[in-house]
């Protein structure tokens, strides 16, 4: 493997890695943190006829749990072809 | 027609359908049986994926607990569909990349050790074993609900339908049965939850539905005013004297915490789920697959909290207060199965809904000298159990109520009853037969094929494997049919345990080349030690002590695997750091996984 091949893929890695972090945070913001630590303070405020830190524990997280990896095998096949690893 | 011959034909049409698929997809070499060659499709493999995880517990009990729990309960709906995140980012693409057929083969080539391997086998049987056994136990239980057979018969047909497919098919014919099996239990679920969200608010979405208000016609039946449901929910709960529905339950903020991080980490480190990964054509494909197993997952687990409200609102308005003898049908109905009773504590005829448990322990009925049930005054069942006398409560009624009898309550057709069983049989069936495969393939591939009998060719091994499969089935049936007490205790606990051992392992094995054979094992042993100890002091030697006083941090047995799973991550860091690094062809693998394409 040439140097340059071993400098592309190490670039690519730290993407990966920081979308993970950024994905990740989301993923322990909606669900630990606005469906249990912060449900309490939330629940005073009205999602339709949903308090909010109920509805982030029983919906919400799930919801945006989809979305997250949606979003992440987007941009991943993306980042794939911009560093040009993906499969052939 | 009746229910029963409504559920004989939904039930035996289905049955039919799988051997069907079974007979369509048999597996001809040790790939398909193993790995379905790795052709399934990405949205067919996330389908597969779904009806793997969803178990009989998720679609018969789940609502239940979490009608029962109120907001506590979302532990469980985030812990059973987060982990798909940490499956889509840290396990997923790497592992397919890897592109071999097990865990544990995974796991001894990262650590270059043999004893790693064996080790890896034999906690991906044992987990296995505990979980299916509850699967089996499950299909017993529905048939003998809905088609009044014996549980043991209805054991030993479940046993009979999976022998036949993942005997035959392997892994392709698995794949496509749940497939089938998801379809089915899907429906089931969610047609009687459209029913009853329209029957209450009109409309017929149950994920918008229960945090709508109650329609003209809902506030009527369920005797409130006009509001939203939740609202009027809560203020039930308080008249009661129980705390709000969407509030905070008895479970403490770090216990909740703990347990919900357990499960999530749980469902990524459990071998049936990870091995579905192994079958897609691509790494893309394999990220993909974990998005459409999560979106499938997540129609039904968005609407079982709907579902757990409605019916606990529908189950107080029309109990609490109510004389026996104008208590709905569904309730007499069930009441036959011991899975409702009522004891007339204050001797008004009327049954009394409150907070605690009506009776100490677990329900029985009287039986007079002919074994036929002893009716009292009203023609309710005699309860043998004595009452607990410290609560008003007269009303016992068990989680699983809560999914079958819904289609009874929203006054639905027969064949919806029907669909309901045939819904919880495949629910259980496509559980059961994932957990077998990985048994099959333990046991075959990791055991004999690798240490016994090295040089057997590809055609002995796949008889071998389907032996295994066979005999896996087998004791499956006998643990279904004599379940041991532990198990219900362990199932559990199975997610605290893959959360201390596989979970840090398998990542760290991944994200950290320099992990060593030394810190690996000594992380297992330590985290499994650990949780395993607290589970045990806490579970069976001193269940006195089980109290959240004596709890180390506030942390339930249910959620230690936590710690477990911090102490691994620490041990496993500080002995790779101490040890030999990793050979250079390991660490080159590890480096090559990170890629999607083959590096040469």
């Amino acid at each position: 493997m040439s140097e340059q091949t071993q400098k592309r893929f190490e670039s690519y890695w730290k993407e990966n890695l920081f979308l993970i972090l950024v994905l990740l945070s989301i993923w322990f913001t909606v669900s630990y943190l606005f469906g249990i630590i912060f449900a309490d303070q939330l629940d005073s405020i009205r999602f339709f006829g949903f308090p909010l830190g109920f509805w982030f524990a029983n919906q919400g997280s799930i919801m945006i749990f989809v979305v997250l990896i949606a979003v992440y095998v987007r941009l991943m096949n993306k980042l794939d072809e911009k560093y040009d690893v993906h499969e052939k | 027609m009746d229910i029963l011959t409504w559920t004989w034909i939904i039930v035996g049409a289905s049955f039919a359908l799988y051997i069907g698929i079974a007979i369509w997809s048999r597996a001809k070499s040790t790939g398909e049986f193993y790995v379905a060659a790795k052709q399934v499709h990405p949205v067919l493999n996330g389908m597969a994926t779904g009806a793997d995880w969803m178990s009989a517990a998720s679609f018969i009990s789940m609502a239940g607990m979490i009608s029962f729990l109120g907001r506590d309960g979302a532990m469980y709906l985030m812990g059973w569909t987060g982990g798909y995140v940490l499956l889509a980012m840290l396990l997923a693409p790497y592992l397919r990349k890897y592109g071999k057929y097990t865990v544990p083969m995974f796991v001894g080539e990262r650590y270059y050790s043999q004893t790693a391997r064996v080790v890896a086998v034999v906690c991906a049987i044992f987990v296995s074993f505990v979980y299916v056994a509850g699967q089996m136990r499950g299909v017993g239980v529905v048939f003998s609900r809905f088609l009044e057979v014996d549980i043991n018969i209805g054991v030993l047909i479940g046993m009979g339908i999976v022998f036949f497919y993942a005997v035959l098919g392997g892994m392709k014919g698995i794949t496509y049965t749940q497939v089938a099996q998801y379809c089915v239990l899907i429906v089931a679920y969610l047609i009687p939850a459209i029913f009853i969200s329209i029957m209450l608010t009109n409309i017929p979405i149950p994920q918008i539905g229960f945090g709508a208000s109650l329609s003209d016609a809902g506030a009527k039946l369920l005797n409130t005013d006009a509001g939203y449901l939740l609202e009027k929910l809560d203020m039930v709960h308080k008249d009661l004297g129980f705390p709000a529905y969407t509030g905070r339950g008895a479970k403490s903020i770090i216990d909740v915490f703990a347990i919900t991080l357990v499960l999530m980490v749980g469902t990524a480190g459990l071998p049936h789920i990870i091995i579905r990964f192994f079958t897609t054509p691509t790494i893309k494909g394999a990220r993909a697959s974990a998005g459409w197993a999560l979106l499938f997952i997540a129609i039904l687990y968005t609407t079982a909290p709907a579902v757990a409200s409605f019916a606990r609102f529908n189950m107080i308005q029309t109990l609490n207060n109510v004389s026996y003898t104008d208590a709905p049908s569904w309730f007499k109905n069930w009441e036959k199965t011991g899975l409702v009773a009522w004891k007339d504590k204050n001797g008004d005829g009327k049954i009394q809904y409150a907070k605690g448990d009506a009776f100490k322990g677990k329900v029985e009925f009287a039986k007079d000298s002919e074994g036929k049930p002893l009716r009292g005054q009203y023609g309710e069942r005699v309860v043998k159990t004595p009452i607990n006398d410290k609560t008003k409560n007269e009303l016992y009624v068990d989680n699983d109520i809560i999914v079958l009898a819904n289609p009874e309550i929203a006054k639905l057709p027969a064949w919806v009853v029907a669909l309901v069983a045939a819904g919880g049989l495949a629910a259980a069936l496509s559980t059961a037969a994932g957990l077998l495969l990985v048994i099959s393939s333990a046991l075959s591939h990791d055991l004999l094929k690798n240490v016994i009998l090295p040089r057997m060719s590809e055609k002995t091994e796949l008889i071998w494997a389907r032996v295994a499969a066979g005999v896996a089935v087998i004791m499956a049936g006998y643990l279904g049919i004599n379940p041991p007490g532990f198990v219900a205790q362990v199932v559990a606990f199975a997610f605290g345990l893959a959360a201390s051992s596989f979970f840090p392992v398998i990542i760290m094995g991944i994200f950290w080349k320099k992990t060593t054979k030394e810190g690996a094992i000594a992380g297992m042993l330590t985290g499994i030690t650990f949780t395993a100890s607290y589970i045990i002091y806490f579970k069976f030697i001193n269940p006195a002590a089980n109290v959240a006083a004596n709890w180390w941090f506030g942390i339930s047995p249910e959620g230690i695997g936590m710690i477990g799973m911090i102490i691994n991550i620490i041990v496993t860091f500080v002995v790779s750091k101490m040890t030999k690094e990793p050979p250079k062809e390991v660490q080159d693998m590890v480096a090559s996984l990170r890629y999607p394409r083959e590096i040469t």
